[in-house]
């Protein structure tokens, strides 16, 4: 079967567009959770600094600017952990559905 | 073809030894300090395993398949460490352990803005990436566009980036290897641009990928081991070396929290810009996609090169960290024995004494080889993504119109390789004895605002137009180019001005808008009969990118 017509029928296949909505929503979700703290922290660091210097522990040493800002790397990590699982499990099976039906 | 390549790895590993013959007898330099052999064993060592890998991939390489994606058979894990190991250079290491050394916390905001941009690289581009390319970005940027003007818009847009980042490259090469290893800053340079050649120009993708493999491995097993050196002198306790770093360290408690470095919010949000989206520009990192079999790998290999990278800058905080009691208070590590003076070596060097410090001459002599090896492994991927620029982009798709065959492709390849190490050796000589730290920002910001809007529009917007895309880009490169000319760092220190004329060291903020901007505008202004049917093929596009129907397969052996 010729390409263009292969592509007639993914478009016109519901699970296509549930595919391309819902894996959509889930990067630009993702991408908010990641860009929004980083934006947010850059923001404070350079208006408010005072706000890292307390302590993580009461006489303790260590302030808590140095954990967030490892958070915001681990949690970068993981979010990667948590949408390649995702894709690679769910958006990648209904893909191969769709391409699959279309191919029939 | 077989012989002439043994015949080279010979002659380059005669070159490699002549270096350090010659070397012995001239220790003139300032700042050279003598010959250090543990450090040259070991990276004689990493010479010869890396040779005689080139030459195993030089008999895998026989299509340009081969020689740029490496046949598309790497998996995602390898292709993560190759990824990190592309993105994790020696001036990252010495840079922000330095950073933390002398800025405390500044350092560590530093490190999270080279590191966001994955995560974002992830969500948003990686699977259609592999979708929608082949060999090169341009595949993508030009797939609906003219072939004529927008691949060579982008080819000339990576080789600028590639130019820039070569000559940051090898200038550190030559400062940190004469520095180290006692050699002549003109050898090192030249040691650093052949071999690169060879590995290139022989083992093509499969090579320059097994080197950043086991560079990435050899850099994060020294930072991690060095990093429980450095810890167990502060019996285990972070508390503790936190504690003795604000003792140690003349700003004392500041250290804990953000200082200056961060202070204007205009120029902090500039800087996170062009780092977070000139990494997804950068034209080596793009090519490492397409090297990988399908879409899920290409996803496994952000996670992996993710993690990496964040481990490796959360090592080097606390390397940095560390170095502020271990060196700042040894006598031995500073300028005429005056603590708190000048370092030797100069500013870039806590990681390096920190190493000795814990770990004694041979465990310096191993982080000194560790960092030449990863100068090596940055260089041969920009090269390799230089290389593709001119060949398959310029030589194959523009001038050849794509009737090249597949040997006359090769063969070109082979002398843009060839050409660009002597390039590279050329420019790393003319810019000796120069502050090359601009070019960081430079090649971030025609990353940003060349090469990461023509990207990203073509595979998200269907609007975009081949006028759109090309003013767009010019746009940005002028304006990209001529704000860090007119920065603090260029107009002032180094040319001698009273006062900047861009008050920012770092252009994304205006120039990636910019481009943003005339491409948004001269596209939705283009009625022209080629804008239209460029908006009819995004159709095509846009399923292949969702879901790889017709992308490019893994290559047969």
């Amino acid at each position: 079967m010729s390409q263009p017509n292969i592509q007639a029928k993914i478009r016109s296949n519901p699970k296509f567009a549930e595919l391309v909505g819902k894996r959509t929503r889930f990067a630009i979700i993702l991408s908010l959770v990641v860009l929004v703290p980083y934006y947010t922290f850059m923001f404070l660091v350079s208006t408010q600094p005072q706000l890292f210097a307390s302590k993580v522990a009461e006489g303790g040493i260590v302030t808590i600017g140095w954990p967030i800002a490892a958070l915001i790397i681990v949690g970068g990590w993981l979010l990667t952990g948590v949408y390649v699982s995702r894709a690679n499990g769910e958006f990648d099976s209904i893909t191969e559905e769709v391409l699959k039906e279309a191919r029939k | 073809m077989k012989r002439s390549l043994t015949a080279l790895i010979a002659g380059s590993l005669l070159a490699v030894s002549f270096a350090v013959f010659a070397a012995g007898g001239a220790i003139e330099g300032v700042e050279k300090q003598p010959i250090n052999v543990s450090a040259i064993a070991m990276f004689l060592i990493f010479v010869v395993a890396t040779l005689g890998i080139t030459k195993w991939a030089a008999g895998k390489t026989k299509t340009t398949a081969d020689f740029y994606t490496a046949g598309g058979g790497i998996t995602g894990f390898q292709n993560g460490l190759a990824i990190a190991g592309d993105y994790m250079s020696a001036a990252t290491l010495l840079g922000i352990t330095s950073m933390v050394y002398f800025k405390g916390y500044d350092g560590f905001v530093y490190a999270v803005c080279f590191f966001v941009g994955w995560p974002i690289i992830l969500f948003m581009m990686a699977e259609r990436l592999r979708n929608l390319g082949k060999f090169t970005f341009a595949d993508i940027a030009s797939y609906r566009l003219d072939q004529n003007r927008i691949r060579t818009f982008a080819a000339i847009g990576s080789l600028t980036v590639v130019c820039f980042y070569l000559i940051v490259q090898m200038v550190g090469a030559g400062q940190l290897i004469q520095l180290l290893f006692g050699l002549e800053y003109n050898v090192a340079v030249a040691v650093v641009g052949i071999l690169m050649m060879v590995y290139v120009t022989f083992g093509g993708m499969t090579a320059t990928t097994w080197v950043q493999i086991i560079k990435a491995c050899l850099l994060l097993g020294g930072g991690i081991t060095l990093m429980l050196l450095t810890l167990s002198q502060f019996g285990w306790s972070l508390d503790t070396l936190f504690a003795k770093a604000i003792e140690s360290h003349k700003q004392g408690e500041k250290i804990m929290a953000p200082g200056s470095l961060m202070a204007d919010p205009v120029s902090a949000f500039s800087l996170s810009l062009g780092l977070l989206f000139g990494t997804a520009g950068l034209p080596h990192i793009m090519m490492r996609f397409f090297t990988v079999p399908n879409a899920k790998e290409a996803r496994k290999s952000v996670f992996y090169a993710t993690g990496f990278i964040g481990l490796f800058f959360l090592v080097t905080i606390i390397l940095g960290a560390g170095a502020i009691t271990i060196v700042g208070t040894n006598a031995s590590f500073f300028e005429g024995g005056q603590i708190g003076g000048k370092l030797i070596g100069g500013n870039n060097m806590p990681v390096m004494h920190l190493a000795k410090a814990v770990g004694g001459d041979i465990f310096l002599g191993f982080l000194s080889a560790v960092a030449f090896a990863t100068i090596l492994a940055v260089v041969s991927g920009l090269a390799l993504a230089g290389a593709s620029a001119i060949s398959h982009d310029l030589y194959a798709r523009v001038i050849k119109k794509g009737t090249a065959s597949s040997q006359q492709e090769m063969k070109v390849t082979r002398f843009a390789s060839v050409g660009l190490g002597l390039t590279a050796i050329g420019l790393g000589i003319a810019f000796k004895d120069q502050n090359v730290l601009f070019l960081v920002a430079l090649a971030f910001g025609v990353a940003s605002s060349v090469n990461f809007p023509v990207l990203i529009l073509s595979m998200y917007w269907k609007g975009l137009t081949t006028r759109g895309a090309l003013w767009g880009g010019i746009a940005g490169l002028v304006s990209s180019v001529g704000l860090v000319v007119l920065s603090p760092t260029v107009w002032v220190k180094i040319l001698g001005n009273k006062a900047a004329i861009f008050p920012y060291d770092h252009p994304a903020i205006v120039s990636m808008t910019l481009a943003f901007f005339v491409t948004w505008l001269l596209s939705v202004t283009d009625k022209s009969a080629r804008a239209a049917k460029e908006a009819e093929a995004y159709e095509e596009q846009y399923i292949r990118a969702q879901t790889g129907l017709g992308a490019s397969g893994a290559h047969a052996h």
